[in-house]
Formats: structure tokens, C-alpha cells, sequence
């Protein structure tokens, strides 16, 4: 099935059987290799993306459903080649990843917690990431650098100018 | 790629949807997908097409009628938990939202694909059943309705027509008097099935008397079940009297067995459980 795929900006029109993931097209159809493979059926959060605002797991989505939806992977994230989003310069800050594999899933979280709350208490941001599984890191420094992320948007005027303030 | 192959259709309206549906025995609904898309991955399901009925304006929404508070069957979980109307009118409901899943599961999941999916842990479920909504479905043209005590009856069984569409849940709206609600559940860990759970609401007059409780528990059977603690009418809702109406309610509890917990857990659990949400209902009511 033709589908349009609006990943970061960009349009990738990809054809696609019905059965194949979200997770999958990203990967493959777009080459877009950020956006992680874990369990594929919904248990890690390592595939998570935004979609139209919404962190979701790719791994539960066809692509067919996502034709036309404004779709945010880790490629996405970053304002310029070679520079890190705030919320991926404190992870690196806190010592909030070590092998990596959940992180993207972990930052698209954050990026979309981030995207509607500026003050997010710790119970908030662990609910924001209570479905990303981390078998190496522990979920204490992801914490502390998700409430870094937070401190540096409300100090920095980037988040009041993407709001249009 | 871990699903078998299927087609897929993206219908225009409700009306396509249902001629869809009722056109081939394989066909399935797809509306969060957040159960059913697992369930192809491990090939447990095998549809010959699935029916994404996401995009149906119609299916969308939350609105306040003379019967009650109709969601829509294809309305968001998250949609629902930041739902006013819904904090207002169906305060059970509103307690059970935020142990549904998790933020990215709430975001795509459906308050009617939950329903319709009859997982015994599943919470929307429980507060359906407590509050006794009626479940609507379209089959061959007509409305047909449900009341959740019929319509679930056993493990991911239920009593859905065979190529009949979910098109809404109708709740009550709460009833006069102050009305509080409660839900507490305990799982491995958060957005985990539960073990049990339990949902209760509490109406109190302005004496601070009890006119009506209402229990329910989750998870720890084949079926969510409401359990009877009308003797609690009258009384003042001491810990005493909860702890008395819980020990008659849950003597003849069905609890199943499995690699997570034993039924002697379960039904432990139910009884805390239950504890818990009476006596956060009756705070709410305060």
C-alpha cells in the first residue's frame, strides 16, 4: 500500500504492506535507524516516538495508520546536524544512559512530557516514562536528566518562543 | 515483519465500517491497537483484514445527554482522562483513567477497544461493570445494547455480535448527594496487568450518612465483577463497617491461579484492595 510518511519535516512516500510497523517503515522505508528495535510487541517503550504531539510506540502502529500523521523520531530532535536538543545534552550531563539502546525511546518521552508541562514534578516524569523499560542505566539519573531538560527550558527562552510568547 | 499477512481498510464511515465487518468472519476492528497490534506481532491473532475505524468522526467524543456521559467507541484514553465532563459527571471512571496503560499506550488506546477486548484486568472495564454502562454495538443496522454483567464471560470472551460495530458506552451521570470515588490496584509494576484491583464509589447524604456503595473487583478472575455492599446504606462508613461489608462481599470470590499469583493472594489482595478504595471514595465524598 502507497503510504506518506511525514517523518521530521520531511515527506517519504514508501509502499508498504499492511502488517508492516510504524517501527519498521522508520527503519527501513525511511532509513531512519534512531528509532530502536526492543520487543516489538509493546513492552520496552524503545521504539517510542511523537506522533502529532503524542509520544506512541511505533511497534503498535501499522504505517498504513500513520499516513499523513506528523510523525518526530531521535533524528528529529536535535535543531542542527552535528548539535544535541537540550533534553539529549542532559542525559549525556547526567550520566542518563549507558549502552543507549532505550534512550531514544527515553528523550521522545521526555520530549513530549516537556512539550506540555515546563515544571514536571519526579512523580510526573516517572509516570511520563513508566512505560520505557531500562535494564542498564537505572531509572535515577533518566529522572534527574529529564529534570535538568526541564530547568534549562524554563531558564532558556527557546521553549517560550517555539510556545510563540 | 511479525504479523501474518492481512488487508487493510481505512472506511469512510460507519456505515462502510459495519458492511466491512459484516462481509467476512476474519474481519476485525482496528482502533488503538494497542492489544490487538501485540497479539498479531505473536501471531495469536490472524485476521483476514483489519478495519481501521480510528479516523470516524463519528466514533470521536464525549458528550452529556439525558441518558448519561456517551463516549464515543473510538475515543482516546488519554482524551478521556483529561475529559472534565468525565471528572465531573463519572468520578469512578475518572480514578480508574490513570492506571490504564501508560502515557504512550492511553495516547492511541480507546476507552471502547478496552471494553471490547474483555481482558479481566482491563480498569475501564471494571468501572463499566461497577457503574453498570451499557455498552452499544451496531449489528445488521440495528442498536444493540449491553449491560457489562452480560456481556463479559470469560477472559478476552465476550458477548459482541459477530460483525457488529462498537459505537459507544453510555455511563451514568453521578447521582445526587456527595459523591465520591476510589480505585486502587497492584501489578508488578506501574501499567503492568494487574493482580486485582478494585473500584468503588460511595454516595453520602448531608448528614454524612451512606445512601449507596458501590464495589467492584478486577483482575483476579475470568470477569470484572461488582460485588454487593448495599448494607453499607444507613451506616456511617466507619473502617469497621467497610471491613465488615468486604468480609460478606468477598467470601465467594472467584480467584484464578497463575504464573504471577496464586488465588489465595488474589483474594487477599482484593479484600485490601477493596479496603482502599472504599475508604478513598469516602474521603472523596467528604
Amino acid at each position: 500500500m502507497k503510504t506518506d510518511l511525514t517523518v521530521n519535516g520531511r515527506t517519504y512516500g514508501i509502499d508498504v504492506e499492511p502488517r508492516t510497523t510504524l517501527l519498521d517503515a522508520l527503519r527501513d522505508g525511511c532509513g531512519l535507524k534512531g528509532t530502536h528495535a526492543g520487543c516489538e510487541h509493546g513492552v520496552c517503550g524503545a521504539c517510542t516516538v511523537i506522533v502529532d504531539g503524542e509520544a506512541v510506540r511505533s511497534c503498535l502502529m501499522l504505517a498504513v495508520q500513520s499516513d499523513g500523521l506528523d510523525i518526530t523520531t531521535i533524528e528529529g530532535v536535535a535543531p542542527e546536524r552535528g548539535e544535541l536538543d537540550v533534553i539529549q545534552d542532559s542525559f549525556c550531563e547526567t550520566h542518563g544512559m549507558q549502552c543507549g539502546y532505550c534512550t531514544p525511546g527515553m528523550v521522545l518521552a521526555a520530549k513530549a512530557l516537556l512539550g506540555v508541562n515546563r515544571e514536571p514534578t519526579d512523580e510526573e516524569i516517572r509516570d511520563a516514562i513508566s512505560g520505557n523499560i531500562c535494564r542498564c542505566t537505572g531509572y535515577g539519573q533518566i529522572v534527574e536528566a529529564i529534570r535538568l531538560a526541564a530547568k534549562r527550558l524554563r531558564e532558556s527562552n527557546a521553549l517560550a518562543m517555539e510556545a510563540g510568547e | 515483519m511479525k504479523p501474518a499477512p492481512f488487508e487493510y481498510l481505512r472506511p469512510a464511515s460507519v456505515d462502510e465500517a459495519c458492511e466491512a465487518l459484516a462481509s467476512d468472519p476474519d474481519a476485525r476492528v482496528l482502533a488503538g491497537g494497542q492489544t490487538l497490534v501485540p497479539m498479531l506481532a505473536m501471531r495469536l491473532s490472524r485476521p483476514s483484514i483489519l478495519v481501521d475505524i480510528t479516523r470516524l468522526a463519528d466514533l470521536q467524543g464525549i458528550t452529556e445527554t439525558a441518558e448519561g456521559i456517551e463516549i464515543a467507541a473510538a475515543t482516546r484514553q488519554a482524551v478521556a482522562l483529561k475529559s472534565d465532563l468525565i471528572a465531573r459527571q463519572v468520578p469512578l471512571l475518572a480514578a480508574a483513567l490513570p492506571n490504564v496503560g501508560h502515557p504512550p499506550t492511553r495516547a492511541r488506546g480507546t476507552v471502547g477497544g478496552s471494553i471490547a477486548h474483555g481482558d479481566p484486568s482491563a480498569e475501564i472495564a471494571l468501572a463499566a461493570t461497577i457503574l453498570n454502562a451499557r455498552i452499544v454495538y451496531i449489528e445488521d443496522g440495528e442498536e444493540v445494547e449491553f449491560e457489562p454483567e452480560d456481556f463479559f464471560i470469560g477472559p478476552t470472551v465476550t458477548m459482541a455480535p459477530m460483525g457488529g460495530l462498537m459505537t459507544r458506552v453510555i455511563f451514568p451521570k453521578k447521582p445526587a448527594g456527595r459523591v465520591g470515588a476510589g480505585f486502587h490496584e497492584i501489578a508488578s509494576r506501574r501499567s503492568d496487568y494487574a493482580f486485582a484491583s478494585a473500584g468503588a464509589q460511595v454516595v453520602l447524604d448531608d448528614d454524612g450518612a451512606c445512601v449507596q456503595a458501590l464495589l467492584g473487583i478486577g483482575s483476579v478472575g475470568d470477569v470484572p465483577v461488582a460485588v454487593d455492599v448495599s448494607d453499607l446504606a444507613g451506616t456511617r462508613l466507619t473502617d469497621d463497617d467497610l471491613k465488615g461489608a468486604i468480609e460478606a462481599a468477598l467470601a465467594d470470590l472467584d480467584c484464578v491461579d497463575d504464573l504471577h499469583a496464586t488465588a489465595t493472594y488474589r483474594a487477599r489482595a482484593a479484600k485490601r484492595l477493596a479496603f482502599q478504595a472504599l475508604a478513598t471514595a469516602r474521603e472523596n465524598a467528604a
